[in-house]
Parts: C-alpha cells; structure tokens; sequence
C-alpha cells in the first residue's frame, strides 16, 4: 500500500539523522553549535561497520560507533572550550576530518560483508494499517531512534541534567552560580551528543545499509544541524524533521517505482527546501527560541 | 587582546586539523606502486587512475582487475596506481605526479576523468592518455575507449525475463544518460524477447553510489512485486544483498558479485578490460600510437572479450542457461542484435523502424526508455 511503503521507507532513512538531530539538540541546548555532527556519524559508521566486520557482532558495532561519535565530538569540545576556537570553524573543520580520515581508513572495509541488526517484528502492532510496519517491524537502533526523543522531552524538562543544561545555553552564569562549571557542562553535552551521532551512523551501516562506503551519510549531519533549527531546539520537532527527510526520499523512489512522473531532483531539495522556508517565514519566532548562548555564535542577537 | 588572542587560537586549531584532514585523504588517494613482479628492469611506467576503492563490486572493480591482469602479461611495465580519485583538480594532480614518476601512458577510467585528462594531456604532448568513456579523442596523445556493453544486458535481460514468476523487473539506475537508458532498454527487450508479458520497472537514485538511496530505491522495487532487480550504479553490493535478503533474484552489473547472493544469482553484464588494456599499452608503448584505433574513439561490442557475461547462478534453469547461450552466440557471430526495428518508445511511437540495426554511435544518442519500460525519464 503506497502511503504505508512511503512512512515505512520514511522512518527507515530518516532514523540515522533523528539521533544526529538529538545529538545536535543536546549539543546546542547547552551552548555549542556542532558543525562537526556530519564527522560524528562518518566515524560512528565506520567504527561501526569495521567492529561488525571483525568481531561478527553487530551490538559490539553499535558501542564502537558511539565511541568513535564520542571522541570526534570532544575534540570539538576541546578546541572551542578550551582553545577558543570559532564553533563554526572548528566544526567544519572536524567534519572534514571526519571524511578525510574515513575515508582513508574504510578503504579495506569496502568489500567486506556483516551480519546487521535484524527486524524485530512486534505481533499484533506491525499488522495496523499504515503506520505499523512503520513502527513496529523495525530493528533495535530504529526504535531507539523513535523513543528516544521523548526521553529527551523528559529530561530536559525534568530532571536536574536537564535544568542545568539548559541553564547552561541560555544564561551560564546562573549555572555557575549554582555551582556548576559551564565548561564542563558543555563539554558533555557536547560529547553526548556526538556519541548519538555516531550511534546515527551506526543505526545507518549496521540496521540500514549493511555497507561501508567512503562518504557513506552523504551529509546527513548537515542535515541534522538544519533540522534543529526547523525543529526549534525541541527534540520531538527536530525529530519529526528527520521523518520528513526520510520521507522526501522514500515518497519520490516510491513514485518512481509505481510509474508516476516524478522531478527526482525537485524531490531530492525538498528537505532542504522545506529548512530554507520555514527558516524564511518564522526566523522571528525562531530567533526567540534560540538558546541565548548561541546568539553570539550565530550573531543573530546580542551575545549573553 | 583577548579576542585576537582567541581567534589566532582558533584559527590555528582549524588550521592543524584541516592540515592533518588533506593529509589524510591523500593517504587515501595516493598511489601503491607496484613495481615489476621480478624486480628486474622496468621498461616503461603507466599511471592507473580510479574514481573509487578497488573493491567496489562493480566499476572499480572491473577496471582494478583489468590492470591486473595487464601486469602479468607485461611484467617488465611498472604501474602506479591511485584510487579514491575525485573527477576534480585533484585528478589533474594525480596524473601530473604520475608523469612526473616517469609515466608515459596514463589511463583515467572514470568519465569524469575526462576534463582533466584533457588538460594534463594538452601540456603534455608526449604522454599517451587513454580514457575509459570519453567522447571524443584529442589529436595526436589521447583516445577513447569503451565498450557497449548494453548488448551483454540483452542476454542478462533474456535470463531474467525466464526467470521471472511476477512479470516484473526492476532496475536501479543513477543518472538518466545514453548508457544508461541503452541499458535498461536492451535489458526490457531482451526480457520481452522470451516473456511478451514481462515489465521493467525503473527508479533513479540520482547518485553512483549512494548505499542508503540505493537499499530504499531496491526496497520500492520490491515493494511494487518485482523478483528480479538489476542495476546501473558504481557499487553494485547494496542492491544485490538487498535484493539477496528479500529472496529475490539479481543480474549484477561491471562486475561478477554472485558471491554476495548464492541463492537469487542469475547472472549479469561484465567487465573483461585485461586483454583490452594489454593490446592498448603496447600500442601506445610502440612508438606508433597515432595511427593505432586506440588513437580515436574506440568501441567494441560482444564479440570482443572485452563485455562477457558472468557465470550463472543457482537459480537460473538449464533451460533459461541453455536459451541466453545461445542467443549469446547469435550475437558474437553478428546474427542477432540488441536493438532490430521496429522498436517503439513508451507513448508507442516507432524509434527504430522495422528491420533496422542502428550503429553504435547512433544509439549513443538514445534519449528514449522502450515500450515496456515502467517509470519516467526525470526531465530537469
């Protein structure tokens, strides 16, 4: 059925930039742009694919690739929190050292073939129409991917990790005030959020592609960074941005598949399309939802 | 000042970190020369030129084991190959650092090779290129080579449309141009030729290798019923393991990857360039290239070893074997052609008129998908 092949090819291309969106969230929230996501996912997918290929084990795959996220991300952690560098500098930076160092050591992996991560079937719940195959005949890291901007909701909202979080972007001398080193909270979030966009990475080669090629997420992590901004820093918003990424993709290749005159190049903008226009019609309440610590970076407001 | 004080900061970090990352996409694209097996006297250097990994299922492939097998029949030629290379300046780098090694003949195989190989060969009259795709030669030192490689996709369409249950094919394509579209047509008139019944479903991924579109392009294909996915991209391995998972069946493309599906294997158009590679060099290396074909722009059909059909899988019949073998032999002798009119385009008007075989360079110009051919032409 056309609609529920669309929101199941949705969901499946869209997983992998969810978690790079919650990552950059998370990253963001806390006061640091991380233009480095793309870098994160490059090296969570190959470190994940190369750990399946050797040990046969996908699960081990998964903990590699958030790993390798992990360490990209503190790099960047370090050079703009500690070195002072540019955040936009030092992410672009880390994102092309992400491809470049990928690329040179995925060479071998290339031919290489893995077991991924199966289709966990739920009963009862993947035989609703439309959304079920969708939802509930995914593998373990889709699920996650859908869960777990809630969680993020929650946490966020209420929980004291969040609170100080939060604090932390938008006014860092409240949170130092209480106690707390804004560094610090920012180098974790920072790194925290590279590790969910390594686990994007790996939820793309070990559940999705079951590949490694050089350049493998194809600017997904750019992507992600955009779909924040669309998503206004809430999770579940920047979520549903990456669904409608994955669903770009998925409606113009079932199109084409049925017959139906399709501009797949019209189609292939339209994430990015959609980015620009919501950008366009409201950067005013955007501007408002901006994380008070980012506007120095951004140079859309005063600096905190 | 503090701020100037950070911004030097800043940059320098950028700065090491973009330092350290051309590094090492260099690491990645530079070459592992390969001198002479015996370690003996080197008669002469060629410069190989990839656009992708060696391993790739399919176009890369291909080339890499042509290269291969030019080294053991010409053991006394040191070859420096390059991978990864992007169809960029960076192409150009490669080849001058090449002749500068002491390449004489350099082989760019992508066509996006081609601008600057033009180039490299403009400043250096002495050098002998050869380009793999390329669509016109440029006196006196660089030609153009290729293969139509359309009419092998006939055959492979021939061992589908018998194998099919469904009467659907699908066909995953990354860009509409000529070769492409040749393709999938010679691939539906092959498969009509035994199965009247038989479609081909086509959907461009509008990439060369992109695994992710690729998985999703392969699964709407499924989707839609068919049991047979064939391909026009790069790498060939995601669409055949996808198509492998789902129990369906494959016709590979460049190159042989019936490993990768032991069960839904029928066969697929393949790459045999060793002998022609071999035959070039030493043209070129003869002192007399200009008057050799390879001097022009030089095409070979199925009777020449260079296109060859891989082996046969488990799931194709002796029956559907013994059908496509036989036509393959009508086609090497020149008997039976890929495209014979009268042959009509999906609004059913007559493209080639009935009883006509049109020459290669004719159907390089191919613009059309055939009646039969489910999905459209993106227009721009």
């Amino acid at each position: 059925m056309f609609i529920e092949d669309v929101f199941s090819g949705a969901v499946r291309y869209g997983s992998s930039v969810i978690f790079a969106t919650q990552g950059e969230v998370i990253s963001e929230r806390a006061g640091v742009i991380n233009l480095g996501m793309e870098g994160s996912m490059l090296c969570g997918a190959l470190a994940a694919f190369a750990t399946a290929s050797a040990t046969g084990s996908a699960v081990l795959g998964i903990f590699a690739g958030v790993a390798a996220g992990a360490v990209l991300a503190a790099l960047h952690a370090f050079l703009v929190l500690w070195r002072g560098a540019n955040q936009l500098a030092s992410g672009l930076a880390i994102s092309f050292l992400g491809l470049g160092l990928t690329a040179a050591l995925g060479v071998s992996f290339v031919s290489k073939q893995i077991t991924g991560l199966g289709a966990i079937e739920i009963p009862v719940l993947s035989d609703i129409p439309i959304i079920g195959p969708g939802l509930f005949a995914q593998d373990i890291l889709t699920y996650l991917a859908l869960i777990l901007p809630f969680i993020l909701v929650f946490l966020l909202a209420r929980t004291r990790w969040g609170l100080v979080l939060r604090a932390t972007g938008e006014r860092p001398e409240v949170a130092r005030a209480y106690g707390y080193d804004p560094r610090r909270v920012r180098a974790v979030a920072t790194t925290i959020g590279g590790a969910l966009g390594g686990l994007g990475g790996s939820q793309l080669v070990l559940a999705y592609t079951l590949n490694w090629v050089e350049n493998v997420t194809v600017g997904r992590g750019f992507v992600a960074v955009a779909l924040v901004i669309f998503g206004a820093w809430k999770p579940v918003q920047a979520a549903i941005g990456g669904l409608v990424f994955g669903a770009a993709l998925s409606l113009q290749l079932q199109l084409q598949a049925r017959g139906v005159d399709v501009s797949i190049w019209l189609l292939q903008m339209t994430p990015y399309v959609l980015t620009l226009l919501v950008l366009t019609i409201t950067s005013r309440r955007q501007s408002q939802q901006i994380p008070e610590g980012l506007k120095a970076v951004f140079g859309g407001g005063k600096a905190a | 000042m503090n701020l100037t004080r950070h911004m030097r900061r800043a940059s320098a970090a950028a700065a090491a970190a973009l330092a350290l990352t051309t590094t090492m996409a260099a690491c990645g694209s530079d070459s592992s020369d390969s001198a002479s097996a015996d370690g003996g006297k080197t008669t002469a250097t060629i410069g190989v030129l990839y656009v992708g990994p060696h391993t790739d299922y399919g176009y890369n492939q291909a080339a890499y084991e042509g290269i291969q097998e030019l080294k053991k029949e010409m053991p006394d030629v040191k070859v420096l190959e390059a991978e990864n290379v992007p169809e960029t300046a960076e192409a150009s780098r490669v080849m001058e650092k090449m002749i500068k090694d002491g390449a004489t003949v350099i082989i760019p195989t992508s066509y996006g090779h081609y601008q600057p190989a033009v180039e490299v060969a403009a400043k250096h009259p002495d050098v002998i290129f050869l380009h793999q795709g390329g669509p016109k030669a440029i006196k006196p030192n660089l030609g153009t080579y290729f293969g139509q490689i359309y009419e092998a996709q006939y055959l492979t369409g021939m061992a589908a449309g018998l194998s099919t249950k469904s009467n659907k094919l699908g066909y995953v394509v990354a860009f509409p141009i000529p070769q492409t579209l040749l393709n999938i047509n010679a691939f539906e008139l092959g498969a009509k030729s035994v199965n009247p019944k038989v479609k081909t479903n086509v959907v461009f991924t509008a990439n060369w290798c992109d695994p992710a579109k690729q998985t999703e392009a392969t699964k709407s294909l499924l989707d839609q019923g068919a049991d047979v996915i064939s391909q026009h991209q790069d790498c060939t391995k995601t669409v055949v393991e996808t198509t492998e998972r789902a129990g369906a069946m494959s016709v590979g493309y460049h190159a042989d990857a019936s490993s990768l599906a032991p069960k839904g294997w029928l066969t697929g158009s393949v790459w045999n360039w060793g002998p022609l590679y071999t035959k070039m060099v030493k043209a070129a290396l003869s002192g007399d290239f200009a008057s050799s074909p390879y001097a022009g722009v030089y095409r070979v059909g199925i009777e020449d070893p260079t296109i060859a059909l891989a082996p046969f899988g488990k799931a194709v019949s002796a029956d559907t074997k013994a059908k496509v073998e036989a036509a393959e032999a009508k086609m090497r002798s020149g008997e039976l052609k890929a495209f014979t009119g009268p042959i009509k385009n999906q609004a059913g008007k007559v493209v080639i008129p009935a009883g006509e075989s049109p020459d290669a360079a004719s159907l390089e110009a191919t613009d059309y998908l055939v009646e039969g051919v489910v999905g459209n032409i993106p227009q721009s």
